[in-house]
């Protein structure tokens, strides 16, 4: 009974938050590659990757909260403004570790380069744009997705991705699926990821048929890890994803099948990632035309986890003092 | 006269080659002599120079039957020009092969009563295999057929076909003796479909001199999909096909990105009668390899920096084999950023370094396993690797000269011990076997005059000395 009770608190606390389940998801990943693959992740790169993120996070973070408090001071509230004064603990408040954690797995991940210094700079580059470019509260681009983009677009053949290297192991697939499912079942973005691997196997599938290949060829394209690290891990990232559901199955069909182009026509390895962050723009122009509920990550009610950017100058937005 | 099977296909981004593959049972008696060198019965060996967009692909042919019955036939993407197609030396790409070939390492250990030290001494090369090409004749086109180009390159008739269905193209080729298998069709009209045209060729008999050894065929062109089309090696091929492809880079490693790629296991001691069946063990050991992984991966054999090699098998190729192979940027921009190597003991630096690095790839593979052409991307990783195994000659004399000799004796014992066990894990025999057959070569516990096989003394044993 005693048991029972331990594992039923362990589970609960780990389900208090839909990225503990993504970080234990991807570890496992991250320990597979490692472990199955002579070119798989290493943990000199998850730790740089980690030192980017982190770093960026905590500027990120110190940033807001120094805004947040200049502005409460200019609006007259220092009644709230006082707890930066608490010092380090109030500069810090709201430090996202969890998020930059997930975003450093994906990155050791996916991203392959000939130096530790290109996983710094793509954790710190991933989290740097999810504090600079936003749009109404929501970051645009995935952080890793944008890190590796924005990584394989400037070192060249310096740092690429592995979309191959994760052979097809079916015990990886069962993991992958298993864990993957529980993640999203909480953060309510399994709509997303279906979404996505349903599209893009209508548009191999499609291709074969169009081309008279054997249907082995789609099969053979869909056995693929990286494709799974993204359907799973990437793309349903809910901060940077539409709102409402139909606006959601939209964008994965669209990001479908701008990868499948980018990859038939361009022959560019890795093409999902740059369809993602190609798309990014999508999101907001679906959520003014579809709008929804706001997804937080945790179910705590009016504490609002991920800081939001103010919207500059465009259109301030009114803040609740309380005396 | 008969076209054989197409056998083996190659594919460029710009091209596609099938390399035909002639059927086992017409073909084997040819390989069969050479024991150390051809190993893998109808292989290919593709040279892949990429740089950029620019491409240029070698494709060799051990074929050694009657030249008639000699035919390629490769998907392009484009219609290369006169100058972009040539004939190379086969010479070179059995040099890259022998230069990128697994390797045996052998030390033999000195007197233990002296100083120890081991020395490396020798290395042997184990060359990959042959390969194979197919046959063909021509005709006319009222099949919907076009023949967009024609050339005369060396010894070889070369035609650039388009065709706007597949059964039209395969009947053309049928009736002009190129052998196509039956089955072919779906994999023709794919490459059809995606806008490709047909690079045939077939050897002129007239400007042949005659020897039964063909030149390989180069072509050079650019196109951003770095690929090796295969499908149609793997159309009515009998068993699994056997393809080398050598890639040099500037930047780094290539590996394919639709298929796994795994190290061949390397860096491991062996028996000492390896040495005269390396051949055997080479074959065996990628067999058992290509199993564990369901045989469906891509083996890096070798990874290296061209400018020196260690041990090697063979000398790096110079600059002038380089080019020929299609190596397009070492006349190209400065060259003083080029530092030379070091001097160590067992490298052979070549006079002048150069600025390129070989991967060498091993895939082994048929329909099933690999439906879809293999795609590749150079990567920036120029961590060197090297197919090694390790032969360590033991020292003989008398072990009860000192008594380091004595410990040395029963650590010989357990040496063999661990050797045999890493032979059968590599090659999956059986280690009873393997055991036998070192005893029988003198190297067990009985003929170094170690008693029993001791079982390993506890740590606490050997701890205090009681």
């Amino acid at each position: 009974m005693g048991v029972r009770t331990h594992s039923y608190r362990l589970f609960k606390a780990i389900n208090q938050d839909a990225r503990h389940w993504q970080i234990l998801a991807l570890s496992g990943l991250f320990l597979i590659s490692l472990t199955t693959s002579d070119f798989g992740a290493r943990p000199k790169a998850l730790l740089a990757a980690i030192l980017g993120a982190m770093f960026a996070q905590a500027a990120g973070t110190v940033w807001l909260n120094a805004r947040k408090a200049r502005r409460q001071a200019k609006s007259g509230s220092h009644w709230r403004a006082s707890s930066l004064q608490a010092g380090f603990v109030g500069w810090f408040a709201d430090f996202q570790w969890k998020s930059a954690l997930i975003t450093s797995l994906s990155l050791s991940i996916l991203l392959r380069a000939n130096s530790a210094w290109f996983w710094l700079a793509a954790g710190f580059i991933a989290i740097s744009a999810k504090f600079l470019i936003r749009y109404r509260g929501k970051h645009l681009f995935n952080p890793a997705c944008i890190g590796i983009v924005v990584i394989s677009l400037l070192a060249g053949n310096a740092a690429w991705v592995s979309p191959g290297q994760w052979g097809q192991a079916p015990l990886f697939i069962a993991f992958a699926i298993g864990f993957a499912a529980l993640v999203l079942s909480s953060a309510k973005r399994l709509d997303i990821a279906l979404g996505y691997l349903v599209g893009f196997a209508a548009m191999l599938f499609g291709r074969a048929l169009y081309l008279g290949d054997p249907m082995a060829i789609p099969i053979h394209q869909l056995q693929s890890g990286a494709l799974l690290v993204f359907a799973f891990f990437m793309i349903t990232d809910p901060r940077s994803t539409p709102d409402s559901r139909i606006a959601r199955l939209v964008f994965a069909f669209a990001v479908a099948a701008f990868a499948a182009w980018l990859g038939w026509e361009y022959h560019i390895r890795g093409a999902m990632l740059y369809a993602l962050a190609g798309l990014a723009l999508l999101t907001p122009l679906l959520d003014h035309l579809l709008p929804a509920k706001r997804f937080e990550w945790t179910s705590t009610k009016g504490k609002s986890h991920e800081p939001e950017t103010p919207r500059g100058g465009v259109r301030p937005r009114p803040y609740i003092i309380r005396a | 006269m008969n076209l054989k099977h197409l056998a083996g296909a190659c594919a460029l981004g710009l091209t596609s080659f099938a390399l035909s593959a002639p059927v086992a049972s017409a073909f084997c008696g040819f390989y069969v002599a050479k024991a150390d060198t051809d190993l893998f019965n109808d292989a290919s060996k593709v040279v892949l120079v990429r740089d950029d967009e620019r491409t240029v692909i070698t494709m060799a042919s051990d074929y050694r039957g009657d030249v008639n019955e000699f035919a390629m036939v490769i998907p392009v993407v484009d219609i290369p020009e006169r100058e972009q197609i040539n004939v190379a030396n086969p010479a070179l790409v059995d040099h890259l092969d022998e230069y990128t070939a697994p390797r045996l390492v052998e030390y033999y250990d000195e007197n233990p009563c002296d100083a120890r030290m081991w020395n490396a001494i020798t290395v042997t090369g184990s060359r990959s295999a042959p390969m194979a090409m197919e046959v063909a004749e021509m005709a006319p086109e009222d099949l919907g057929v076009t023949i967009e180009a024609e050339y005369e390159v060396g010894e070889y008739d070369i035609l650039i076909l388009s065709a706007e269905e597949s059964d039209g193209l395969i009947t053309w080729l049928n009736q002009n003796e190129y052998r196509i298998p039956d089955g072919a069709e779906e994999v023709v009209g794919a490459y059809l479909k995606r806008g490709m045209k047909f690079f045939v060729a077939k050897v002129n008999l007239e400007r042949h001199d005659g020897s039964s050894m063909l030149r390989p065929i180069q072509v050079a062109y650019e196109d951003e999909d770095f690929m090796l089309p295969i499908r149609l090696g793997t159309v009515n091929a009998e068993g699994k096909q056997e393809l080398f492809v050598f890639a040099i880079t500037r930047q780094g490693r290539v590996e394919t990105t639709n298929y796994k790629t795994v190290k061949l296991p390397s860096n491991m001691d062996v028996p000492i009668f390896v040495k005269d069946e390396f051949g055997e063990f080479y074959k065996a050991m990628f067999e058992h390899q290509t199993e564990k992984e369901n045989g469906k991966a891509v083996f890096m054999e070798y990874a290296w920096d061209m400018s020196w090699c260690d041990p090697c098998a063979a000398n790096p190729l110079s600059r002038s084999e380089l080019r020929e192979l299609g190596v397009m940027w070492l006349d190209e921009g400065p060259q003083d950023d080029i530092q030379p190597m070091p001097r160590r003991p067992g490298i052979q630096p070549i006079p002048q370094p150069v600025d390129a690095f070989v991967t060498r790839l091993h895939v082994r593979y048929d329909g099933q396993t690999f439906p879809e052409d293999l795609n590749f991307q150079v990567t920036g990783d120029r961590e060197n690797y090297q197919g090694r195994y390790v032969l360590r000659h033991p020292w003989r004399g008398d072990y009860g000269q000192c008594e380091e000799a004595g410990l040395y004796a029963e650590n010989l014992v357990s040496r063999w011990d661990e050797e045999a066990k890493s032979l059968a894990k590599l090659t999956g025999w059986e280690l009873d076997e393997i055991k036998q057959k070192m005893a029988d070569g003198g190297f067990s516990a009985s003929a170094v005059g170690v008693s029993a096989p001791k079982p390993k003394r506890k740590w606490w044993q050997r701890l205090w000395g009681n």
